[in-house]
Protein backbone atom coordinates (compact mmCIF):
# COMPACT_ATOMS: atom_id res chain seq x y z
CA UNK A 1 0.00 0.00 0.00
CA UNK A 2 1.79 3.30 -0.78
CA UNK A 3 0.78 5.63 2.21
CA UNK A 4 2.76 8.49 1.84
CA UNK A 5 0.47 11.37 1.07
CA UNK A 6 -2.22 9.56 1.53
CA UNK A 7 -5.44 11.97 2.84
CA UNK A 8 -8.53 11.01 5.23
CA UNK A 9 -11.73 13.42 6.36
CA UNK A 10 -11.00 14.60 9.85
CA UNK A 11 -11.65 17.46 12.45
CA UNK A 12 -9.14 20.01 12.29
CA UNK A 13 -9.06 21.61 16.10
CA UNK A 14 -7.80 25.29 16.84
CA UNK A 15 -4.42 23.64 18.11
CA UNK A 16 -3.93 22.03 14.93
CA UNK A 17 -4.44 18.68 15.84
CA UNK A 18 -6.72 16.46 14.21
CA UNK A 19 -9.51 14.22 15.45
CA UNK A 20 -11.41 11.63 13.92
CA UNK A 21 -14.65 11.99 16.45
CA UNK A 22 -16.58 14.52 17.24
CA UNK A 23 -17.87 14.48 21.33
CA UNK A 24 -19.23 16.75 23.16
CA UNK A 25 -18.54 15.27 26.88
CA UNK A 26 -19.63 16.05 30.47
CA UNK A 27 -16.43 15.39 32.26
CA UNK A 28 -17.13 15.19 35.92
CA UNK A 29 -13.72 16.10 38.72
CA UNK A 30 -14.63 13.72 41.12
CA UNK A 31 -16.95 10.45 41.72
CA UNK A 32 -19.95 12.39 43.38
CA UNK A 33 -19.94 15.12 40.66
CA UNK A 34 -21.14 11.79 37.93
CA UNK A 35 -24.89 11.72 39.02
CA UNK A 36 -25.13 15.48 37.89
CA UNK A 37 -23.08 14.87 34.66
CA UNK A 38 -25.33 11.92 33.94
CA UNK A 39 -28.24 13.77 34.00
CA UNK A 40 -27.12 16.15 31.80
CA UNK A 41 -26.14 13.41 29.56
CA UNK A 42 -29.19 12.16 29.65
CA UNK A 43 -30.52 15.79 28.98
CA UNK A 44 -29.00 16.97 25.94
CA UNK A 45 -28.40 14.25 23.35
CA UNK A 46 -25.35 13.96 21.60
CA UNK A 47 -23.33 14.66 24.50
CA UNK A 48 -21.79 12.01 26.82
CA UNK A 49 -20.92 11.58 30.25
CA UNK A 50 -17.51 9.88 31.37
CA UNK A 51 -18.56 8.94 34.66
CA UNK A 52 -15.49 7.27 36.95
CA UNK A 53 -14.69 6.27 40.58
CA UNK A 54 -11.71 8.85 41.70
CA UNK A 55 -11.01 12.30 42.30
CA UNK A 56 -11.08 13.06 46.37
CA UNK A 57 -8.34 12.91 48.37
CA UNK A 58 -5.81 11.97 46.10
CA UNK A 59 -2.35 13.76 46.29
CA UNK A 60 1.13 14.29 44.62
CA UNK A 61 2.09 12.40 42.19
CA UNK A 62 -1.39 10.15 42.25
CA UNK A 63 -3.04 13.78 42.08
CA UNK A 64 -0.99 14.96 39.21
CA UNK A 65 -2.17 11.80 37.14
CA UNK A 66 -5.55 12.53 37.92
CA UNK A 67 -5.95 15.71 36.93
CA UNK A 68 -3.41 14.46 33.95
CA UNK A 69 -5.67 12.15 32.88
CA UNK A 70 -9.11 14.63 33.10
CA UNK A 71 -7.34 17.53 31.21
CA UNK A 72 -5.71 14.85 27.79
CA UNK A 73 -9.40 13.78 28.07
CA UNK A 74 -11.22 16.96 27.79
CA UNK A 75 -7.81 17.97 25.32
CA UNK A 76 -8.16 14.97 23.08
CA UNK A 77 -8.59 16.03 19.29
CA UNK A 78 -11.99 13.65 19.05
CA UNK A 79 -13.37 16.15 21.65
CA UNK A 80 -14.81 18.86 20.10
CA UNK A 81 -16.25 20.74 23.18
CA UNK A 82 -16.14 20.00 27.03
CA UNK A 83 -18.48 20.49 30.00
CA UNK A 84 -16.47 20.14 33.27
CA UNK A 85 -18.53 19.55 36.41
CA UNK A 86 -16.80 19.73 40.32
CA UNK A 87 -18.28 19.50 43.73
CA UNK A 88 -15.85 22.66 44.16
CA UNK A 89 -14.79 25.51 42.02
CA UNK A 90 -11.32 25.26 42.79
CA UNK A 91 -10.54 21.71 40.80
CA UNK A 92 -12.78 22.59 38.74
CA UNK A 93 -11.44 25.42 37.15
CA UNK A 94 -8.17 23.75 37.38
CA UNK A 95 -9.23 20.89 34.76
CA UNK A 96 -11.03 23.96 32.80
CA UNK A 97 -8.30 26.27 32.54
CA UNK A 98 -5.85 22.93 31.40
CA UNK A 99 -8.74 22.07 28.41
CA UNK A 100 -8.95 25.93 27.43
CA UNK A 101 -5.17 25.60 26.68
CA UNK A 102 -6.43 24.14 23.05
CA UNK A 103 -8.73 26.87 22.10
CA UNK A 104 -11.77 24.45 22.14
CA UNK A 105 -14.48 25.79 23.96
CA UNK A 106 -14.57 24.37 27.49
CA UNK A 107 -16.75 25.76 30.72
CA UNK A 108 -17.03 24.25 34.40
CA UNK A 109 -19.93 24.37 37.06
CA UNK A 110 -19.51 23.68 40.89
CA UNK A 111 -22.34 21.88 42.76
CA UNK A 112 -21.70 23.23 46.30
CA UNK A 113 -23.99 26.32 47.20
CA UNK A 114 -25.84 25.31 43.69
CA UNK A 115 -27.17 21.65 44.78
CA UNK A 116 -27.55 19.17 41.57
CA UNK A 117 -30.44 20.70 40.63
CA UNK A 118 -29.01 24.21 39.35
CA UNK A 119 -25.77 22.49 38.41
CA UNK A 120 -27.53 20.12 35.79
CA UNK A 121 -29.95 22.96 34.47
CA UNK A 122 -26.81 25.47 34.10
CA UNK A 123 -24.83 22.69 32.99
CA UNK A 124 -27.30 21.31 30.41
CA UNK A 125 -28.39 25.00 29.24
CA UNK A 126 -23.80 25.02 27.96
CA UNK A 127 -24.06 21.27 26.69
CA UNK A 128 -27.29 22.10 24.44
CA UNK A 129 -25.48 25.00 22.77
CA UNK A 130 -21.96 22.37 22.57
CA UNK A 131 -23.99 20.35 20.78
CA UNK A 132 -25.24 22.70 18.22
CA UNK A 133 -21.73 24.24 17.44
CA UNK A 134 -20.18 20.53 17.42
CA UNK A 135 -22.81 19.07 14.73
CA UNK A 136 -21.91 22.56 12.57
CA UNK A 137 -18.32 21.44 12.32
CA UNK A 138 -17.37 19.47 8.88
CA UNK A 139 -14.74 17.33 8.40
CA UNK A 140 -11.97 17.86 6.23
CA UNK A 141 -8.88 16.62 4.71
CA UNK A 142 -6.22 16.14 6.47
CA UNK A 143 -2.90 13.44 5.87
CA UNK A 144 -2.26 10.31 7.22
CA UNK A 145 0.85 12.10 8.82
CA UNK A 146 -1.44 13.65 11.12
CA UNK A 147 -3.15 10.93 12.97
CA UNK A 148 -1.78 9.56 16.45
CA UNK A 149 -2.29 5.65 16.79
CA UNK A 150 -1.56 3.95 19.72
CA UNK A 151 -1.82 0.23 20.70
CA UNK A 152 -1.99 -2.45 22.90
CA UNK A 153 -3.64 -6.01 22.73
CA UNK A 154 -6.06 -7.59 25.32
CA UNK A 155 -6.79 -11.01 26.52
CA UNK A 156 -4.06 -12.48 23.99
CA UNK A 157 -3.32 -16.10 22.76
CA UNK A 158 -0.83 -18.01 21.14
CA UNK A 159 -2.83 -16.83 17.93
CA UNK A 160 -1.96 -13.02 19.12
CA UNK A 161 1.68 -13.71 18.70
CA UNK A 162 1.76 -15.41 15.31
CA UNK A 163 -0.90 -13.23 13.46
CA UNK A 164 -2.79 -10.44 15.06
CA UNK A 165 0.03 -9.02 16.69
CA UNK A 166 2.48 -8.79 13.94
CA UNK A 167 -0.29 -7.46 11.79
CA UNK A 168 -0.22 -4.09 14.27
CA UNK A 169 3.45 -4.32 13.46
CA UNK A 170 3.19 -4.23 10.15
CA UNK A 171 1.02 -1.63 10.40
CA UNK A 172 3.63 0.26 12.84
CA UNK A 173 6.24 0.39 10.88
CA UNK A 174 4.44 1.93 7.52
CA UNK A 175 2.81 4.78 9.77
CA UNK A 176 6.31 5.00 11.04
CA UNK A 177 7.57 5.49 7.81
CA UNK A 178 5.73 8.25 6.59
CA UNK A 179 5.64 10.24 10.33
CA UNK A 180 2.67 9.57 12.53
CA UNK A 181 3.09 9.34 16.16
CA UNK A 182 2.61 6.29 17.57
CA UNK A 183 2.66 4.43 21.04
CA UNK A 184 2.82 0.93 23.19
CA UNK A 185 3.24 0.24 26.44
CA UNK A 186 2.24 -2.17 28.89
CA UNK A 187 5.58 -1.89 31.43
CA UNK A 188 5.27 -5.69 32.86
CA UNK A 189 4.05 -7.32 29.56
CA UNK A 190 7.65 -6.90 28.05
CA UNK A 191 9.40 -8.72 30.96
CA UNK A 192 10.89 -11.76 29.14
CA UNK A 193 11.46 -9.17 25.98
CA UNK A 194 12.39 -6.12 27.80
CA UNK A 195 16.06 -6.91 25.90
CA UNK A 196 14.56 -6.63 23.01
CA UNK A 197 12.11 -3.42 23.29
CA UNK A 198 16.02 -1.99 24.70
CA UNK A 199 17.77 -2.56 21.62
CA UNK A 200 15.17 -1.02 19.88
CA UNK A 201 15.75 2.91 21.79
CA UNK A 202 17.29 5.37 19.48
CA UNK A 203 19.28 6.51 21.45
CA UNK A 204 21.70 5.42 24.42
CA UNK A 205 19.59 8.51 27.06
CA UNK A 206 16.50 6.68 25.86
CA UNK A 207 17.48 3.27 26.56
CA UNK A 208 18.46 4.04 30.01
CA UNK A 209 15.14 6.22 30.40
CA UNK A 210 12.95 2.57 28.76
CA UNK A 211 15.09 0.85 31.55
CA UNK A 212 14.76 3.01 34.45
CA UNK A 213 11.14 2.86 33.76
CA UNK A 214 11.03 -1.45 33.66
CA UNK A 215 13.07 -1.71 36.81
CA UNK A 216 10.50 0.16 39.07
CA UNK A 217 7.46 -1.49 37.66
CA UNK A 218 9.72 -4.59 38.54
CA UNK A 219 10.69 -3.66 41.69
CA UNK A 220 6.58 -2.92 42.11
CA UNK A 221 5.51 -6.57 41.27
CA UNK A 222 8.24 -8.47 43.47
CA UNK A 223 7.30 -6.25 46.12
CA UNK A 224 3.40 -7.29 45.84
CA UNK A 225 4.02 -10.60 43.99
CA UNK A 226 2.26 -14.08 44.47
CA UNK A 227 3.76 -17.36 43.13
CA UNK A 228 1.72 -17.36 39.45
CA UNK A 229 0.73 -13.26 40.21
CA UNK A 230 -2.76 -14.75 40.78
CA UNK A 231 -3.47 -15.41 37.54
CA UNK A 232 -3.26 -11.66 36.43
CA UNK A 233 -0.14 -11.86 34.05
CA UNK A 234 -0.72 -14.09 31.91
CA UNK A 235 -4.40 -13.37 33.13
CA UNK A 236 -6.70 -16.25 33.59
CA UNK A 237 -7.85 -15.99 29.95
CA UNK A 238 -4.24 -15.89 28.58
CA UNK A 239 -3.42 -19.47 30.24
CA UNK A 240 -7.17 -20.80 28.89
CA UNK A 241 -5.89 -19.52 25.23
CA UNK A 242 -2.45 -21.61 25.61
CA UNK A 243 -0.49 -19.11 26.82
CA UNK A 244 2.18 -20.21 29.60
CA UNK A 245 4.12 -17.61 31.01
CA UNK A 246 5.29 -13.89 30.61
CA UNK A 247 7.82 -14.46 28.72
CA UNK A 248 5.96 -15.77 26.02
CA UNK A 249 3.18 -13.29 26.21
CA UNK A 250 5.66 -10.46 25.91
CA UNK A 251 7.55 -12.01 23.14
CA UNK A 252 4.09 -11.92 21.50
CA UNK A 253 2.95 -8.55 22.95
CA UNK A 254 6.01 -7.07 21.43
CA UNK A 255 5.32 -8.19 18.19
CA UNK A 256 3.38 -5.23 17.98
CA UNK A 257 6.16 -2.89 17.36
CA UNK A 258 7.08 -4.16 14.09
CA UNK A 259 10.26 -4.32 12.97
CA UNK A 260 11.90 -1.12 11.75
CA UNK A 261 10.14 1.32 14.15
CA UNK A 262 12.63 2.92 16.71
CA UNK A 263 11.37 3.80 20.04
CA UNK A 264 12.22 7.57 19.84
CA UNK A 265 10.86 8.38 23.28
CA UNK A 266 9.51 7.80 26.80
CA UNK A 267 5.84 9.12 28.23
CA UNK A 268 5.07 9.06 31.68
CA UNK A 269 1.52 8.04 32.02
CA UNK A 270 -0.65 10.63 30.33
CA UNK A 271 1.75 12.55 28.81
CA UNK A 272 1.88 14.15 25.29
CA UNK A 273 4.55 13.28 23.08
CA UNK A 274 6.56 16.68 21.34
CA UNK A 275 7.10 14.94 17.69
CA UNK A 276 6.04 12.01 15.64
CA UNK A 277 7.52 8.91 16.26
CA UNK A 278 7.82 5.55 18.53
CA UNK A 279 6.88 6.06 21.95
CA UNK A 280 6.86 3.70 24.71
CA UNK A 281 4.28 4.82 27.80
CA UNK A 282 4.73 3.43 31.37
CA UNK A 283 2.08 2.10 32.14
CA UNK A 284 -0.59 -0.88 33.21
CA UNK A 285 -0.99 -3.75 31.03
CA UNK A 286 -4.68 -3.59 32.12
CA UNK A 287 -6.60 -2.57 29.08
CA UNK A 288 -9.08 -0.42 29.73
CA UNK A 289 -6.61 1.81 32.12
CA UNK A 290 -3.76 1.76 29.57
CA UNK A 291 -6.29 2.90 26.38
CA UNK A 292 -7.61 5.54 28.78
CA UNK A 293 -4.01 6.83 29.25
CA UNK A 294 -3.92 6.62 25.55
CA UNK A 295 -6.45 8.78 24.87
CA UNK A 296 -5.34 11.49 27.63
CA UNK A 297 -2.00 11.59 25.25
CA UNK A 298 -3.85 12.73 22.71
CA UNK A 299 -4.04 9.71 20.33
CA UNK A 300 -6.83 9.73 18.22
CA UNK A 301 -7.35 5.65 16.62
CA UNK A 302 -6.36 2.67 18.87
CA UNK A 303 -5.25 -0.65 17.19
CA UNK A 304 -6.29 -3.37 19.67
CA UNK A 305 -5.21 -6.87 18.82
CA UNK A 306 -7.10 -10.09 20.96
CA UNK A 307 -6.65 -13.12 20.70
CA UNK A 308 -9.39 -14.58 22.75
CA UNK A 309 -11.65 -11.83 22.40
CA UNK A 310 -11.29 -8.63 25.13
CA UNK A 311 -13.92 -6.66 24.41
CA UNK A 312 -12.89 -3.23 25.64
CA UNK A 313 -13.89 0.14 23.67
CA UNK A 314 -13.29 4.23 25.21
CA UNK A 315 -15.55 7.02 25.05
CA UNK A 316 -13.40 8.88 23.11
CA UNK A 317 -11.03 6.59 21.50
CA UNK A 318 -12.45 4.29 18.58
CA UNK A 319 -10.66 1.07 19.36
CA UNK A 320 -9.99 -0.90 16.48
CA UNK A 321 -9.88 -4.89 16.74
CA UNK A 322 -8.31 -7.17 15.65
CA UNK A 323 -7.68 -11.15 15.69
CA UNK A 324 -6.60 -13.91 13.88
CA UNK A 325 -7.98 -16.68 16.49
CA UNK A 326 -10.91 -18.70 14.33
CA UNK A 327 -13.22 -19.86 16.96
CA UNK A 328 -13.57 -16.61 18.79
CA UNK A 329 -14.44 -15.27 15.10
CA UNK A 330 -17.10 -18.03 15.38
CA UNK A 331 -18.19 -17.02 18.54
CA UNK A 332 -17.86 -13.30 19.18
CA UNK A 333 -16.86 -11.87 16.09
CA UNK A 334 -19.47 -8.99 16.28
CA UNK A 335 -16.59 -7.79 18.52
CA UNK A 336 -13.84 -7.77 15.36
CA UNK A 337 -13.33 -5.44 13.19
CA UNK A 338 -9.98 -6.47 10.86
CA UNK A 339 -10.31 -10.64 10.89
CA UNK A 340 -6.87 -12.00 10.20
CA UNK A 341 -7.63 -15.87 10.66
CA UNK A 342 -6.59 -15.73 6.85
CA UNK A 343 -2.89 -15.49 8.30
CA UNK A 344 -2.73 -18.41 10.25
CA UNK A 345 -4.43 -20.88 6.79
CA UNK A 346 -1.69 -19.09 4.76
CA UNK A 347 -4.28 -17.33 2.56
CA UNK A 348 -2.95 -14.07 3.28
CA UNK A 349 0.68 -12.73 4.48
CA UNK A 350 1.70 -10.49 7.24
CA UNK A 351 1.60 -7.32 4.57
CA UNK A 352 -1.65 -7.94 3.00
CA UNK A 353 -2.77 -8.24 7.24
CA UNK A 354 -1.08 -4.86 7.55
CA UNK A 355 -2.69 -3.41 4.71
CA UNK A 356 -6.18 -4.47 5.64
CA UNK A 357 -5.79 -2.83 9.13
CA UNK A 358 -4.93 0.21 7.27
CA UNK A 359 -7.82 0.13 5.33
CA UNK A 360 -9.85 -0.32 8.05
CA UNK A 361 -8.16 2.52 9.72
CA UNK A 362 -9.04 5.00 7.06
CA UNK A 363 -12.91 4.08 7.07
CA UNK A 364 -12.70 4.21 10.71
CA UNK A 365 -10.67 7.71 10.84
CA UNK A 366 -13.68 8.98 7.95
CA UNK A 367 -16.33 7.92 10.55
CA UNK A 368 -17.04 4.24 10.27
CA UNK A 369 -18.07 2.81 13.85
CA UNK A 370 -15.55 0.49 15.18
CA UNK A 371 -17.52 -2.74 17.02
CA UNK A 372 -16.91 -1.28 20.22
CA UNK A 373 -18.41 1.90 19.21
CA UNK A 374 -21.39 0.22 17.59
CA UNK A 375 -21.90 -1.95 20.84
CA UNK A 376 -21.39 0.90 23.28
CA UNK A 377 -18.11 -0.41 25.07
CA UNK A 378 -16.99 2.97 26.94
CA UNK A 379 -14.82 2.05 29.32
CA UNK A 380 -13.11 5.07 30.81
CA UNK A 381 -10.93 3.75 33.56
CA UNK A 382 -8.31 6.01 35.37
CA UNK A 383 -4.91 4.78 36.66
CA UNK A 384 -3.84 5.11 40.51
CA UNK A 385 -0.67 5.08 41.91
CA UNK A 386 -1.53 4.75 45.73
CA UNK A 387 -4.19 5.87 48.20
CA UNK A 388 -6.27 8.39 49.09
CA UNK A 389 -5.11 10.08 52.04
CA UNK B 1 -1.67 -27.12 1.91
CA UNK B 2 -3.78 -26.33 5.03
CA UNK B 3 -1.82 -26.22 8.18
CA UNK B 4 -2.81 -27.51 12.14
CA UNK B 5 0.28 -25.86 13.62
CA UNK B 6 2.55 -23.15 13.31
CA UNK B 7 5.74 -22.33 14.47
CA UNK B 8 7.82 -18.87 15.02
CA UNK B 9 11.66 -20.53 13.68
CA UNK B 10 12.88 -23.32 13.29
CA UNK B 11 15.39 -23.54 16.32
CA UNK B 12 12.23 -23.32 18.67
CA UNK B 13 11.12 -26.19 21.32
CA UNK B 14 7.17 -25.36 20.34
CA UNK B 15 4.44 -25.35 17.86
CA UNK B 16 0.87 -23.39 18.67
CA UNK B 17 -2.38 -25.58 17.08
CA UNK B 18 -3.97 -23.58 15.19
CA UNK B 19 -7.20 -25.44 14.76
CA UNK B 20 -10.35 -26.82 16.54
CA UNK B 21 -10.24 -30.41 17.48
CA UNK B 22 -7.00 -31.99 17.44
CA UNK B 23 -6.78 -35.34 18.98
CA UNK B 24 -4.28 -37.65 20.29
CA UNK B 25 -2.76 -39.74 17.52
CA UNK B 26 -3.55 -37.44 14.46
CA UNK B 27 -1.34 -36.66 11.96
CA UNK B 28 -0.30 -32.79 12.08
CA UNK B 29 0.85 -30.72 9.49
CA UNK B 30 3.26 -27.50 10.58
CA UNK B 31 4.50 -24.74 9.01
CA UNK B 32 7.59 -22.90 10.42
CA UNK B 33 7.33 -19.49 9.56
CA UNK B 34 10.63 -18.26 9.48
CA UNK B 35 11.95 -20.33 7.33
CA UNK B 36 8.51 -20.83 5.26
CA UNK B 37 9.50 -24.96 5.94
CA UNK B 38 6.70 -27.66 6.47
CA UNK B 39 7.36 -30.42 9.01
CA UNK B 40 4.85 -33.55 10.04
CA UNK B 41 4.54 -35.47 13.41
CA UNK B 42 2.05 -37.36 15.20
CA UNK B 43 0.30 -35.69 17.86
CA UNK B 44 0.41 -37.75 21.75
CA UNK B 45 -2.30 -35.51 23.54
CA UNK B 46 -5.58 -33.65 22.62
CA UNK B 47 -4.75 -30.39 22.07
CA UNK B 48 -7.05 -27.15 22.28
CA UNK B 49 -6.39 -24.56 19.64
CA UNK B 50 -4.08 -22.40 20.85
CA UNK B 51 -1.95 -24.34 23.08
CA UNK B 52 1.66 -26.10 22.08
CA UNK B 53 2.75 -29.10 21.28
CA UNK B 54 6.82 -29.79 22.08
CA UNK B 55 8.14 -30.23 18.87
CA UNK B 56 11.43 -31.98 20.22
CA UNK B 57 12.17 -33.93 23.72
CA UNK B 58 12.87 -32.11 25.91
CA UNK B 59 14.63 -32.75 29.72
CA UNK B 60 13.32 -31.50 33.58
CA UNK B 61 14.77 -27.98 33.82
CA UNK B 62 15.30 -27.39 30.40
CA UNK B 63 14.78 -23.90 28.59
CA UNK B 64 12.01 -23.45 26.02
CA UNK B 65 12.58 -21.70 22.89
CA UNK B 66 9.74 -19.92 21.06
CA UNK B 67 10.01 -16.52 18.73
CA UNK B 68 14.35 -17.75 18.80
CA UNK B 69 14.15 -16.67 22.60
CA UNK B 70 13.99 -18.07 26.36
CA UNK B 71 10.32 -18.42 27.58
CA UNK B 72 10.77 -20.33 30.73
CA UNK B 73 11.96 -24.20 31.85
CA UNK B 74 10.29 -27.50 31.95
CA UNK B 75 9.14 -29.13 35.32
CA UNK B 76 9.05 -32.10 33.98
CA UNK B 77 10.43 -34.32 30.85
CA UNK B 78 8.11 -33.26 27.38
CA UNK B 79 8.17 -35.24 24.71
CA UNK B 80 7.60 -34.56 20.91
CA UNK B 81 4.04 -34.12 20.36
CA UNK B 82 2.99 -33.72 23.63
CA UNK B 83 0.76 -30.94 25.34
CA UNK B 84 3.41 -27.88 26.59
CA UNK B 85 1.29 -25.55 28.61
CA UNK B 86 1.04 -24.37 32.64
CA UNK B 87 1.43 -28.18 34.14
CA UNK B 88 5.13 -28.81 32.69
CA UNK B 89 6.48 -25.25 32.00
CA UNK B 90 6.97 -22.45 34.15
CA UNK B 91 8.41 -18.64 34.03
CA UNK B 92 11.80 -18.11 35.30
CA UNK B 93 10.87 -14.63 35.79
CA UNK B 94 8.55 -14.65 38.73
Amino acid sequence: MELKGRKFMGYRRDNGRVGIRNHVIILPVDDISNAAAEAVANNIKGTMALAHPYGRLQFGADLDLHFRTLIGTGSNPNVAAVVVIGIEPGWTAKVVEGIKATGKPVIGFWIEQNGDHNTICSASKAAREYVQYATELQREECDVSELWVSTKCGESDTTSGCGANPTVGDAFDKLYDVGCTLVFGETTELTGGEHLVAARCATPEIREKFQAMFDRYTEVINRHKTSDLSESQPTKGNIEGGLTTIEEKALGNIQKIGHRCQVDGVLDKAETPDKPGLWFMDSSSAAAEMVTLCAASGYVAHFFPTGQGNVIGNPILPVIKICANPRTLRTMGEHVDVDVTGILKREINMQEAGDELLEMMFRTANGRNTAAEALGHREFVLTRLFESA
Amino acid sequence: MSIDFVVHDADDSVGVVVVEGIKAGQKLTGWVMHQDQTVIFEVRDSIPIGHKLAIRDLAEGDTVIKYGVDIGKTIKSINQGEHLHVHNVKTKRW
